[in-house]
């Protein structure tokens, strides 16, 4: 079985941001630029993540995922703000091949029943976001990460899978951004408990945390974010002469030098996992 | 652009994106359009039959929408026609998803569940979603004027499906591709149809490959 290793894009507005926890988000450039970054240095999905669900704002989401679906051959996935059955229409029209619920899935479940029904299980993702409790126990997190539910994880992710979801995408918030490794307990927890595939997020740092989650994390797609922005905001810089107007500098600089993420390249993602016999799409196709 | 772009015409049948199928025949210069019409669909160069998601209720849209034989009669007139995942097992005679479903008979074979592949102790999640390589069937040594043309073997292609095709006859296969223990019928050429159980609009440059494909076809076709 291939492992996939998709880049995630968080957006808020017309902009590519990330963040720490979700929280303080800064501005790292345009996504459709960093989109096109991966999909030719072999991503093998995109996901896009509307920081702020403004799909009834700005359009703007909308519009980028547009411009994103006409010139990349890639499964895209879609997801923050969606709250019904017509909402996911308008982004699978967009362009979407996916999309991502979370917060308008636990508010009212049978959405993802009537989601599946309507456009196949394959395009439901459903994204959990949890907290580790001290008990041992995992909350699910809604609203980017912002608002408590009292519903047990695990619960939920089975529940999730029985009412159609065709793929759990499991986040750690508490791992989100810091570059401290993914919550490998969570991941193996649900990773084991259900039959469709599970994509990690949230905390990878280094190569090697990528390589754990896959073999001690069972995780059968990797979502990354920070060690991939980090790596290709260099090659955004050095070929967009307004970035200045764009991209924040700073940030990068002062989070590099008190974080623990080791940024990289796709294809050192990929071929690290290669040497260690960890199969994925390789090479990068010419 | 003087040079008048073939007909392609994407059966709308509510399941799928068809966007991205869309977007892929723009690419390679096909003007594709998505359609629930019986006369676009006859009257069309090409066709392209898509879809995600359940066998029976993909059968019930196209009988609903009164397109089972057209679909049949386009299929028999020679012009190309490429079915998709779902559109691939919807070309078979039957499937056993919940039950037994009749498909739309183009070609002879049966839709079956993947089982339980597993690799080494780990058993692989159904469905299958992601990149997977194919390979020449044994009855297929090269691809030449194939719709896999100018593509090497062990391409990976982008994978989406709990249910595999098992065609009557075996030769049609234009190549296979293996899920843990599990080996099955990844694409098919008879005469003018084509099938892949990938989605090759979604296979990044290689899978845009066989779409400039099926346009030379269809140039050859028209």
């Amino acid at each position: 079985m291939n492992i996939r290793i998709i880049p995630r894009l968080d957006i808020k507005g017309p902009n590519l941001v990330k963040g720490i926890h979700f929280e303080g988000l800064r501005v790292l450039g345009k996504p459709e630029y960093f989109a096109r970054y991966y999909y030719e240095n072999g991503a093998d999905e995109l996901l896009y993540m509307d920081a702020v669900a403004s799909l009834y704002g700005r359009n703007s989401l909308l519009e980028i995922v547009e411009k994103t679906a006409r010139e990349i051959f890639i499964p895209l996935t879609v997801g923050g703000g969606l709250r019904s059955v017509d909402d996911i229409k308008a982004v699978l029209r967009a362009g979407a091949d996916k999309v991502s619920l979370n917060t308008a899935a636990i508010a009212r479940p049978e959405l993802i029943r009537e989601a599946s029904r309507a456009f196949g299980s394959s395009t439901i993702v459903v994204s959990i976001e949890a907290i580790r409790l001290p008990n041992g126990q995992y909350e699910a997190y809604v609203n980017y990460g912002r608002e408590r539910t009292n519903i047990n994880v695990f619960d939920w992710a089975k529940q999730a899978v029985e009412l159609g979801a065709g793929e759990l995408m499991v986040t750690s918030i508490d791992r989100e951004g810091t570059g401290k490794g993914f919550d490998l307990e969570l991941i193996r927890r649900i990773a084991q408990n259900v039959s469709v595939p599970v994509i990690a997020g949230g905390g990878a740092g280094k190569l090697e945390d990528i390589h754990q989650v896959i073999i001690n994390g069972h995780a059968d797609a990797v979502c990354l974010a920070s060690i991939l922005h980090y790596n290709s905001i260099r090659h955004y810089h050095a070929t967009n002469e307004d970035y200045s107007q764009e991209g924040n500098t700073e940030f990068i600089k002062n989070v590099k030098g008190f974080s623990l993420i080791q940024d990289a390249a796709l294809p050192d993602v990929k071929s690290y996992l290669i040497q260690r016999q960890v199969d994925c799409r390789w090479p990068i196709p010419a | 652009m003087n040079y008048l772009a073939p007909k392609v015409a994407i059966v709308d049948f509510g399941l799928g994106n068809l966007y991205s199928v869309q977007h892929a025949c723009r690419h390679v210069n096909l003007d594709a359009e998505i359609t629930t019409s019986r006369d676009a669909i006859l009257n069309a160069n090409a066709v392209i039959l898509p879809g995600v998601g359940a066998y029976a209720d993909a059968m019930n849209a196209l009988h609903r929408l009164d397109l089972v034989t057209v679909l049949r009669e386009f299929a028999a007139c020679g012009k190309p026609f490429l079915g998709v995942c779902l559109g691939m097992q919807l070309l078979m005679t039957e499937s056993q998803e919940f039950g037994r479903s009749e498909g739309l008979d183009i070609i002879k074979g049966s839709v079956i569940p993947f089982g339980e592949p597993r690799e080494g102790d780990r058993k692989l999640k159904v469905p299958q979603i992601g990149w997977n390589q194919i390979h020449a069937s044994e009855n297929t040594i090269k691809w030449d004027n194939t719709i896999l043309n100018g593509l090497s073997q062990d391409e990976y292609m982008y994978f989406v499906h709990s249910f595999v095709v098992a065609p009557e006859n075996p030769g049609i296969a234009l190549s296979m591709t293996g899920y843990g223990d599990v080996s099955f019928c990844s694409s098919l050429q008879v005469g003018n149809i084509f099938a892949c159980q990938f989605h090759p609009e979604r296979s990044g440059k290689k899978g845009l490959q066989i779409y400039q494909n099926f346009a030379a076809f269809l140039d050859k076709a028209v």
